[in-house]
C-alpha cells in the first residue's frame, strides 16, 4: 500500500500533548512520522497528497461501550451497520458488550466477533466477555482463556454484578491475568424504576430509581476493589455522589476508572417530557445538578472515558408505553459532535477531551490505538471542530435510529476516517 | 337548556383530548363542571336521553378491569344517544405493545368519534392519541392521571359545599400509585383548594409536596379542620409486608373511623372513588352514613360529568359537520 502524505492539519494527540500545525505521513497502515516541518521539503515522490487545510487529525476514536447485537438482534444492528456508524461518528474501535444471543461468555464467541469484524473490513471491534456465565450473577466466567482468545475486558453489560461475594471473587480472580471488571453500576432491588426519582416521575406516574441506587453500588464495590486489588472500571456514571466516590477512591490510590454517555452530560430528566421514549436510559437521565457534576468531572478527569453507550433499538422496541419501552439510545454518530460541547462550552480543552474519547479508554483496556506517534496504527479522525450542525437521526447508518437528539444543534463535524491507514470515511463536502 | 345547544363559537374548552386535568385553566374545568351540573338535572328528569350525539360511536377501550367507570361511560354515551361499544383487551406486559398501538390502528379504522380509554402504564393512553383521529378520554393511566375521576369529586364537592375555593382537602392512602389523588391534586389546586396528603412514607412518591401540597403522616393531624376527607384505595398486594406490614396496622393508622374523623370539621364530608375495602381504608359503618359519606353521590356525578366530557369533545366534531352540510 502506498503512502499517504496528511498535509496542513492540525495535529493533536492527547498522549504526548502535541498540538500543531504540520504534516503526517502514513506508510503500511502506520504512522512513520509526523511533525510541523515534515514536508518543507515537499511530500514524499509517490505518495497521495490530502490537505487537511488546517483541520484537526487526532487519534481515531476509541468506543469502550457499544451494542453490537450480533449475534441473535440482527434487525437491529450488525457488526457490519455498526461500524458504518462508528466510521461516520470518527470512531476507529468499538468494544462490545457481551449481552448477545447467545451470551459472549465463552471462546468462541469471542472468535465469532472477531471473525465477523475481519469480514466487514471497518473498524476495530474488541469484545468484552460476560464476567459471570450466561450474565446469571453466579459463577465466573473462564476469564484466563477469554483474556487469551482477545477479550479486552469482563463485564455483565447492561445487568450490575449484583451478588457481592460473586463480586468479590471476579475482581480477586481476574488479578492473575490483568484483566479489568466493567460494571454496570446499579442496585438491582432499587433499580427497578424507569426514570429518575424525583418530581417529574411523581407527576408522570412512572416509578423512579433514586440516585442511591448507583451510590450504594458503586460504594461497595469500592470496597471489594480495596479488598481485592482487583482492577474496577464503572460504567455509566451518571450522579454527582457516585463521581465523588470515585474522586475519593482515586485520591486513595484505587485502580479505579469510569465512564460516561454523552447524554449525561448533555441531558438531563426534563428530556423525558411527555414520556418520550428515546430519552429511556439505564441508568436514567439524571437531575440538572447531577448533569453538572458529569461534565465537570469529564473536565477534571474524574471520569476517564466518554464511550457512547451504543444501545441500537427499532421503532416496536421504542413506540410503547414508557415503563416498558427498551431503554437505550443509538449512539455511535453523535459521540464526537456531543462532547465537543463540552469543550466549545470552556469546561475543557480539547486534548484533555480528546484523551477521554481516545487515549484514556485505550489505555485502560489495552488496546493499540489513541496515539498519534511514530509507529502507530494510523487509526485516525478528521474534523472540524466548529462545523455547526443539526442532528438528523433519520440520516444514521446505524441501522437503528433511537436518539433524543432529533434537530440538536451541535458544533463539530467529522470529516474523515482512517483506520490503519485505510480511508473508510469521508463527509461529503 | 344551554348545554344542549349547538353553538357556533364555543371558548368553553378548546382541547381535543382529555388526556390529564394537569394543564387545564380554572375557566376550563368550571366550563366542564357547570356543563355536568346541566346533565345532573337532566339525568334526574323523566326523560334521560338526548339526541345530541346519535349517529356518533363511542368506544370503551380497556386494557384494565374496570366495571364501575366502564358501565359510567357506556351510561353517559347512551343518555347523549351515541353508540357506545365496550372493547376488552386483555394485556401483559409480557406481551408488550404491539397490542396497543395494532388494537389503536384497528379501532382507528371504524372511525369512532371518541375512544374512551383506561391503561395500566402510565402515558399509554397519550401514546395512543398520537396514533387516532378521534378525541380521547383517559379513563385512567397507570398511576398517572384519571380526569374524570377528578372531576366528578370536584363537582360533588362544589355541589355540597357550594364552592371549592378555600375548602381544605386530605386526600389519604396509597398516593404512591394513585392517578386519582394526582389529578385531583392537579384539580384542588387549580381551583384554589387547599390539599393535604396523609399516607406512610412508603405509599408517597418522592418530592409530592413540589405538586403544591402539605405532607402528614399522622391522620388526625391531617383531618384537623378538614371540610372533606378523600379515601383512597389499598391494593390487596401491597398491605401485607410490601407497601405497609399488615391491614390491621393500616386500619389502625390510616384507616378512616369515626375517632379520627372527629378531628376534621364537624360538617366534614367523605369520599371514596370506590370499589372500597372496608376495614381497611375505611370503616365500613361510616361509609354508609348517609349524613357524613358522599360515596353514593360520587357514582352518580360520575355519569354526569362524563356526559359532559362526552358533549364538549364532540363540539368541534359536530360544528364542521355542520358547515358541510351549508356548503
Amino acid at each position: 500500500m502506498s503512502a499517504t502524505a496528511y498535509v496542513n492539519a492540525r495535529l493533536l494527540d492527547p498522549a504526548s500533548g502535541l498540538d500543531v500545525t504540520g504534516g503526517l505521513l502514513v506508510e503500511g497502515g502506520r504512522i512513520a512520522d509526523l511533525g510541523p516541518r515534515l514536508f518543507a521539503e515537499g511530500v514524499p515522490e509517490g505518495a497521495r497528497r490530502v490537505d487537511c487545510t488546517g483541520h484537526c487529525l487526532a487519534p481515531g476514536l476509541i468506543d469502550m461501550r457499544v451494542q453490537l447485537r450480533e449475534p441473535g438482534e440482527e434487525h437491529k444492528e450488525t457488526i457490519a451497520t455498526a461500524g458504518q456508524a462508528a466510521v461516520v461518528g470518527g470512531v476507529t474501535s468499538v468494544v462490545a458488550l457481551p449481552n448477545t444471543e447467545p451470551v459472549i461468555d465463552d471462546v468462541a464467541g469471542v472468535e465469532f466477533v472477531a471473525r465477523r469484524a475481519r469480514e466487514a473490513k471497518l473498524v476495530k471491534v474488541y469484545t468484552y466477555a460476560a464476567a459471570t456465565r450466561r450474565l446469571e450473577g453466579k459463577e465466573i466466567t473462564e476469564i484466563g482463556l477469554l483474556a487469551e482468545f482477545g477479550a479486552r475486558g469482563f463485564t455483565d453489560g447492561l445487568k450490575a454484578i449484583a451478588n457481592a461475594q460473586v463480586m468479590r471473587r471476579a475482581l480477586s480472580y481476574a488479578r492473575a491475568f490483568d484483566q479489568i471488571i466493567v460494571q454496570h453500576p446499579e442496585e438491582p432491588a432499587l433499580a427497578g424504576g424507569v426514570m429518575n426519582e424525583g418530581e417529574i416521575a411523581t407527576r408522570l406516574g412512572l416509578e423512579g430509581v433514586p440516585a442511591a441506587a448507583e451510590t450504594i453500588m458503586v460504594e461497595r464495590d469500592l470496597r471489594l476493589v480495596e479488598l481485592t486489588g482487583g482492577r474496577y472500571h464503572a460504567a455509566h456514571v451518571s450522579t454527582a455522589a457516585a463521581v465523588e466516590a470515585i474522586r475519593r477512591a482515586k485520591a486513595r490510590g484505587l485502580a479505579v476508572t469510569c465512564d460516561t454517555a454523552p447524554h449525561y452530560f448533555t441531558l438531563n430528566e426534563t428530556a423525558v417530557g411527555d414520556y418520550r421514549t428515546f430519552a429511556k436510559v439505564s441508568p436514567p437521565l439524571r437531575s440538572e445538578e447531577d448533569r453538572q457534576a458529569i461534565a465537570e468531572a469529564v473536565a477534571d478527569g474524574t471520569i476517564d472515558a466518554i464511550a457512547s453507550d451504543h444501545s441500537p433499538h427499532d421503532q416496536e422496541g421504542k413506540r410503547l408505553p414508557f415503563a416498558i419501552a427498551e431503554a437505550g439510545i443509538a449512539g455511535l454518530e453523535t459521540l464526537l459532535p456531543l462532547s465537543l460541547a463540552l469543550y466549545h462550552k470552556g469546561g475543557i480543552g480539547l486534548l484533555d477531551l480528546l484523551a477521554r474519547l481516545s487515549a484514556r479508554p485505550a489505555a485502560i483496556l489495552g488496546l493499540p490505538g489513541g496515539r498519534l506517534s511514530k509507529g502507530a496504527p494510523a487509526d485516525m479522525v478528521l474534523f472540524d471542530p466548529e462545523h455547526p450542525w443539526l442532528i438528523d437521526p433519520d440520516r444514521f447508518r446505524s441501522k437503528s435510529k433511537n436518539s433524543p437528539f432529533d434537530k440538536h444543534p451541535v458544533q463539530g463535524k467529522v470529516l474523515a476516517t482512517i483506520v490503519d491507514g485505510r480511508p473508510l470515511y469521508e463527509a461529503e463536502a | 337548556m344551554t348545554a344542549l345547544g349547538l353553538r357556533p363559537h364555543d371558548p368553553g374548552f378548546p382541547q381535543r383530548h382529555l388526556l390529564g386535568i394537569e394543564g387545564l385553566s380554572a375557566d376550563e374545568i368550571s366550563f366542564l363542571l357547570d356543563l355536568a351540573d346541566s346533565y345532573v338535572t337532566l339525568s334526574r328528569g323523566e326523560q334521560k336521553k338526548t339526541d345530541l350525539l346519535r349517529g356518533r360511536t363511542v368506544i370503551n377501550l380497556f386494557f384494565e378491569n374496570s366495571t364501575r367507570t366502564r358501565t359510567s361511560f357506556e351510561l353517559a354515551g347512551k343518555r347523549l344517544g351515541a353508540d357506545v361499544i365496550n372493547m376488552s383487551v386483555a394485556w401483559s406486559s409480557i406481551k408488550k405493545g404491539e397490542t396497543l398501538i395494532d388494537t389503536a390502528m384497528t379501532l382507528n379504522a371504524m372511525h369512532p368519534d371518541v375512544l374512551v380509554v383506561r391503561h395500566p402504564d402510565s402515558g399509554a393512553v397519550k401514546l395512543l392519541s398520537e396514533k387516532v383521529n378521534g378525541a380521547i378520554i383517559n379513563a385512567g393511566d397507570g398511576s398517572h392521571e384519571h380526569p374524570t375521576q377528578a372531576l366528578l369529586d370536584a363537582l360533588t364537592i362544589r355541589r355540597r359545599k357550594g364552592r371549592l375555593e378555600g375548602l381544605t382537602v386530605a386526600i389519604c392512602g396509597d398516593i404512591l400509585h394513585s392517578r386519582v389523588a394526582r389529578s385531583n391534586i392537579h384539580l384542588l389546586g387549580t381551583m384554589g383548594a387547599r390539599v393535604r396528603l396523609v399516607a406512610p412514607p412508603t405509599l408517597l412518591p418522592a418530592a409530592i409536596e413540589r405538586m403544591g401540597v402539605e405532607v402528614f403522616f399522622d391522620m388526625r393531624k391531617a383531618l384537623a379542620g378538614c371540610d372533606i376527607v378523600m379515601m383512597l384505595r389499598l391494593q390487596t398486594e401491597r398491605m401485607h409486608g410490601s407497601f405497609v406490614p399488615s391491614i390491621r396496622e393500616y386500619f389502625r393508622f390510616y384507616g378512616l373511623d369515626r375517632d379520627k374523623l372527629r378531628a376534621a370539621k364537624d360538617d366534614a364530608l367523605i369520599m371514596h372513588p370506590g370499589p372500597m375495602n372496608r376495614g381497611v381504608e375505611i370503616d365500613s359503618e361510616l361509609a354508609d352514613d348517609i349524613d357524613r359519606s358522599l360515596i353514593r353521590e360520587q357514582v352518580e356525578m360520575g355519569v354526569a360529568v362524563r356526559m359532559a366530557c362526552l358533549d364538549v369533545l364532540t363540539r368541534r366534531l359536530r360544528r364542521n359537520e355542520g358547515r358541510e352540510d351549508v356548503s
